[in-house]
């Protein structure tokens, strides 16, 4: 077994993090409180390759790994969960769906500028009445000579209103229940297509995060992606893979709080003493820190088996479910820890705190995540 | 490989791994291992319980002279616009001593036009003799020009010693000089000390970004060359009544022989900080916390009558320009007083400031290690303790009296 | 054309502390990292194959086979070819050795119209090993490069100065050393890491490859050597803490300093 990284991971985990200390963390106050969408960061990480890792360099990509990917998300969620979530979205939600399931053409149409990252990606699946229960989609799409016509609506879609390139998905079959679902490759200027409300959130609150919505719209034939009735399976298979990106996104969260934290307790005096010298405190950060290795090698490991080409499902619930709650229980802890100051905006740790909760709810909820696990134990 | 390890001698504490600035040694079968990252620094030979570390002497060096053949000391006095430097003043205060201990004369190496005032005035401030070479082209400093004049003069006068003010011509020079001479050049020295014995020059340098101080000689080339610091050796004094020997001379300079050349020489620009030449200095460190800092540090500047200095990090950080910069990269200062703000000492920047008079140290983490040089400390945030500094100077005399009166 | 660009791995002295009890260096976690004036070198070098056709960039380092992992991240930023001098030969050497060996690779190279350094290093702070290979190749050189152009067989730099600058004018060959004004340095590329480390671009030669000099090179070709080296000596100031609260400790600080006269 080995634990190490390979030489171009562990550079890949050097830049990003030059990059996040220059790049985004400098930014990551200002963009939370004025709820901007960072464009120029955006912009960046596109033009070091950082929006499209884990695909080929034919197809627009890095060459990368899901492992380096993985890294990255983790790298950049340290400094900001924003920028984590930006580049999770996109990668894995808007991106390896049309590398897996797209045609040819599809990817040499769409997949290029998006793993370039002169085009930005969403995937649109849950609706007001369909969230966890994926299969209630009320979403139609009816074909009509060329065209798929889309009616309905999507909501709390990441990236959404950002993005140039949408995966939606849409009932062709409603009598099929699940195996009616098809997923379709949607541009931004197809017409009947617009963008509805933008959330006002309580963390991640400079990712964009839109209502979606579809009157009409019309939608080419050859856009369909994968077969008619495939939907689900192509919905089902994207989330196993974006929980790795989700998992990451928490894990970086949780370690970047636990490296403010230490600094933080270092310096603050109480009693005479810096408050490290505490053991009540030197239990928690040893608490914390345990945590977050083990969420760490979680993350890791689906990260590998999937660039590996190994069962990941089961792992990826797994390190999602875990890295969430770590980075939910990590921040509360070093809120605490930074006391007072902690509950103020003087520091980063209280946005942390808020950026954490997320990563429990999107992509599947942590009770999704044990249903997935649990299934998979008790087959 | 200059330094050895004696293999029955050693037994494998290893104090010398841990010594190692440079990552040099390794543990093998509980012996020490030297590898190819060793600069012969000498740490592990300090640090060996068992003197089992040992320096091996070079029988042979190439372009090695015999060295009996070179005598006297020669400062390089660089000039711009006509004037003097205040190095080069430095320069001929820090030879003399050295001329004067190995009891030769010390020589000023002069290069310009129409500058035989300048050449008067470094007879005044201490040196024997003065090779002024007058000529157009060496108006305005150029790499070929003054190289090949100053190598010229070395080939002609074998000097046994030759000081260059490290400033950023004289750091294009010395280095030039040097290869063409073939010979030694020790870079930035803080210090230099006579081998009376031998004749060497000990050229003491901080090294591993200050972290680290190095003694270097050159035992078998001559001249022994070194740029030294600004800022860092004592001014000559000036004596009206002092006599030497100016020997002016035109050297064969071509146009063509300038490769490099000079189009246009622009001054300021950025406003100079004069950090060497302040009294008082107030500097600021990361712990300002951000840019914004830096007013209230020029607030207190201000009132003092000082200038404002900086740590690298905050310079790194883009907080404020680089001429503010204190330390190893950046200025070396020996003022009356100097306050510390946010600084917590990295022993970079120790190391261009621990020669001043008085140090204040304000921070709020009592363990930072400007408190250990500091001669007062005061433990809190700036942003407290710098506003009530800046109010307490306008009314100092109540405060004093106040004081002595409790 | 060929741009020469010379780099050094050093540990990011910023990183490296004291022990405060035995008063020796603290290396471990102290990264390796690619020179910082060396990167702007790069980065310099790079911008101008950006912008002009033909453009080879080519970097050169002398160091331990550990350095692998520089050139590796100098291709990552979009270097061509890298070349690693290594030899036990180089061991000990000081700035002539080191500008005798890379003088030696740069003739091996053959062809070239640019010689870029950094400044200096932040491990030694001696800025000379540019100029001494300008020396050793006899190329005009030009130090402290903070803006670059170029116009037909010409480069035109400003020459930063403590007080101002020099605009000079240079025919290439030449050689140029960068300083932090010059550019931003670019991040390598996650792409660029992946290229450079699926290739083997990165070519390891031995002194005798590139038909070194054997007498000047490392410590038995270094004209200085270290006589001592020691870690320096602390100034220990009366290290008097000023208490109460922070007006107390400030009107303390005031009455000492009016005592000595300062204020």
């Amino acid at each position: 077994m080995d634990f190490n990284l390979t030489k171009a991971q562990q550079m890949v985990r050097n830049v990003m993090k030059e990059f996040t200390e220059k790049e985004v963390k400098p930014i990551a106050a200002e963009i939370d409180e004025t709820e901007r969408f960072p464009i120029e960061t955006v912009e960046k990480m596109a033009k070091y390759n950082m929006l499209g890792i884990p695909f080929p360099v034919e197809y627009g990509g890095a060459g990368g790994d899901e492992l380096s990917y993985a890294i990255a998300v983790e790298e950049l969620s340290k400094a900001c969960g924003t920028t984590g979530v930006i580049c999770s979205a996109h990668t894995s939600l808007g991106c390896w769906p049309i590398y897996k399931y797209g045609t040819e053409e599809q990817k040499q149409k769409y997949l290029i500028p998006l793993a370039k990252g002169e085009h930005l990606g969403a995937f649109g699946l849950t609706e007001p009445n369909a969230g966890t229960d994926a299969a209630g989609q009320q979403t139609t799409a009816i074909l009509d000579g060329d065209n798929y016509i889309l009616n309905g609506s999507k909501i709390f879609i990441t990236n959404g209103g950002q993005s140039d390139t949408y995966i939606i998905f849409a009932m062709t079959d409603k009598s099929k229940g699940t195996r009616g679902i098809s997923a379709f490759i949607v541009e931004k200027d197809f017409p009947g297509f617009s963008i509805g409300k933008i959330e006002e959130k309580m963390g991640i609150r400079a990712s964009a995060t839109a209502e979606l919505i579809f009157q009409n719209c019309k939608v080419p034939k050859e856009n369909l992606l994968g077969k008619e009735g495939e939907g689900f399976k192509i919905a089902m298979s994207t989330l196993d893979g974006g929980r790795i990106g989700i998992a990451a996104q928490a894990l970086g969260i949780a370690s970047g709080a636990l490296d403010e934290t230490v600094k933080y307790i270092k310096e603050r005096q109480q009693f005479g003493r810096s408050i490290s010298k505490f053991q009540g405190l030197q239990w928690m950060v040893a608490d914390m820190a345990t945590e977050i290795d083990a969420a760490r090698l979680l993350v890791y490991r689906a990260a590998y088996n999937k660039a590996n080409n190994l069962p990941y499902s089961k792992e990826a619930a797994m390190a999602k479910l875990f890295a969430a709650q770590c980075a939910m229980n990590v921040t509360t802890k070093c809120v605490q820890l930074f006391g007072g100051y902690g509950y103020t905006k003087d520091y980063p740790i209280e946005r942390m705190m808020r950026d954490a909760k997320i990563t429990e709810i999107y992509e599947g909820t942590s009770q999704v995540q044990q249903m997935v696990i649990s299934a998979a134990v008790l087959k | 490989m200059a330094v050895k390890v004696i293999e029955l001698k050693c037994i494998g504490c290893g104090k010398c791994v841990r010594v190692c600035p440079f990552d040099a040694i390794n543990m093998v079968d509980k012996k020490a291992k030297i590898n190819d990252k060793c600069t012969a620094c000498g740490q592990c030979i300090e640090a060996c319980p068992v003197d089992a570390i040992e320096k091996e002497e070079n029988k042979y060096r190439a372009g090695g002279v015999n060295v009996d053949e070179y005598r006297g000391v020669w400062v390089f006095a660089e000039q711009r616009d006509k004037e003097l430097l205040n190095v080069s003043i430095e320069l001929v205060g820090e030879g003399r001593k050295i001329a004067d201990e190995l009891k030769v004369p010390l020589t000023a190496v002069l290069l310009g036009k129409d500058i035989d005032n300048l050449a008067e005035k470094l007879v005044k401030y201490g040196a024997d003799e003065v090779l002024y070479g007058d000529h157009e082209l060496l108006d305005v400093y150029t790499t070929d020009g003054y190289t090949s004049v100053i190598y010229d003069l070395i080939k002609e006068r074998k000097p046994e010693i030759m000081l260059i003010g490290a400033t950023n011509i004289g750091r294009d020079l010395g280095p030039r000089i040097s290869a063409r001479v073939h010979t030694g050049l020790t870079a930035d020295c803080t210090k230099l000390d006579v081998d009376l014995e031998n004749r060497r020059l000990m050229q003491t340098r901080p090294a591993f970004g200050g972290n680290l101080m190095a003694t270097i000689i050159c035992p078998d080339h001559r001249p022994q060359m070194s740029t030294v610091r600004p800022g860092v050796m004592e001014k000559a004094k000036y004596d009206e009544k002092r006599q030497g020997n100016i020997i002016k001379f035109i050297p064969e300079l071509k146009d063509s022989d300038i490769r490099a050349k000079v189009v246009e020489v622009v001054k300021g620009g950025k406003a100079e900080v004069q950090l060497e030449d302040s009294k008082i200095i107030v500097s600021g460190g990361r712990g300002l916390g951000n840019p914004e800092g830096f007013k209230l540090i020029e607030d207190l500047a201000k009132k003092l009558g000082g200038v404002v200095g900086a740590s690298r990090a905050t310079v790194d950080a883009g907080w404020i320009e680089h001429g503010h910069q204190v330390g190893q990269t950046g200025k070396t200062v020996r003022p009356s007083l100097y306050i510390a703000c946010g600084i917590s000492g990295a022993i970079q920047h120790l190391a261009g400031m621990q020669e001043s008079k008085v140090i204040v140290a304000i921070n709020k983490d009592k363990d930072a290690p400007i408190f250990k040089i500091a001669d007062y400390g005061i433990i809190g945030d700036v942003y407290e303790i710098l506003p009530l500094l800046i109010e307490s100077l306008d009314n100092v005399d109540d405060i004093v009296e106040a004081l002595n009166r409790g | 054309m060929n741009i020469i660009v010379c780099i050094k791995q050093v540990p990011d002295t910023n990183e490296v502390r004291i022990d405060p009890v035995r008063g020796t260096l603290i290396r471990e976690g102290v990264p390796s990292i690619i020179n910082p004036d060396d990167r702007n070198a790069l980065e310099e070098a790079l911008k101008i194959k950006d912008k002009m056709e033909n453009v080879k960039v080519i970097v050169l380092s002398m160091g331990p086979p550990q350095a692998d992992v520089a050139l590796r991240e100098t291709l990552a930023m979009g270097a061509d070819e890298a070349i690693l001098l290594s030899d036990r030969a180089f061991a000990g050497s000081d700035t002539w050795a080191t500008s005798t060996a890379l003088a030696a690779g740069i003739k091996k190279i053959g062809d070239y119209s640019i010689i870029f350094c950094g400044r200096q290093a932040i491990d030694g702070d001696t800025a000379q090993v540019g100029p001494q290979i300008a020396e050793h190749l006899n190329l005009p050189q030009i130090t402290y490069v903070e803006e670059l152009k170029i116009e037909g067989d010409k480069v035109i730099a400003k020459r930063a100065l403590e007080d101002g600058h020099f605009v000079v004018e240079s025919k290439m060959p030449v050689l140029l050393t960068a300083i932090k004004e010059l550019n931003e340095p670019r991040y390598p590329s996650i792409k660029g890491i992946y290229n450079a480390y699926s290739s083997d671009n990165v070519k390891v030669l031995s002194a005798k490859d590139v038909e070194a000099d054997f007498d000047n090179l490392g410590l038995n070709g270094s004209p200085t050597q270290v006589n001592k080296s020691f870690t320096p000596p602390g100034r220990s100031g009366e290290g008097e803490i000023l208490q109460g609260s922070g007006r107390e400790a400030v009107e303390s600080l005031v009455l000492r300093l009016k005592e000595k006269h300062l204020i």
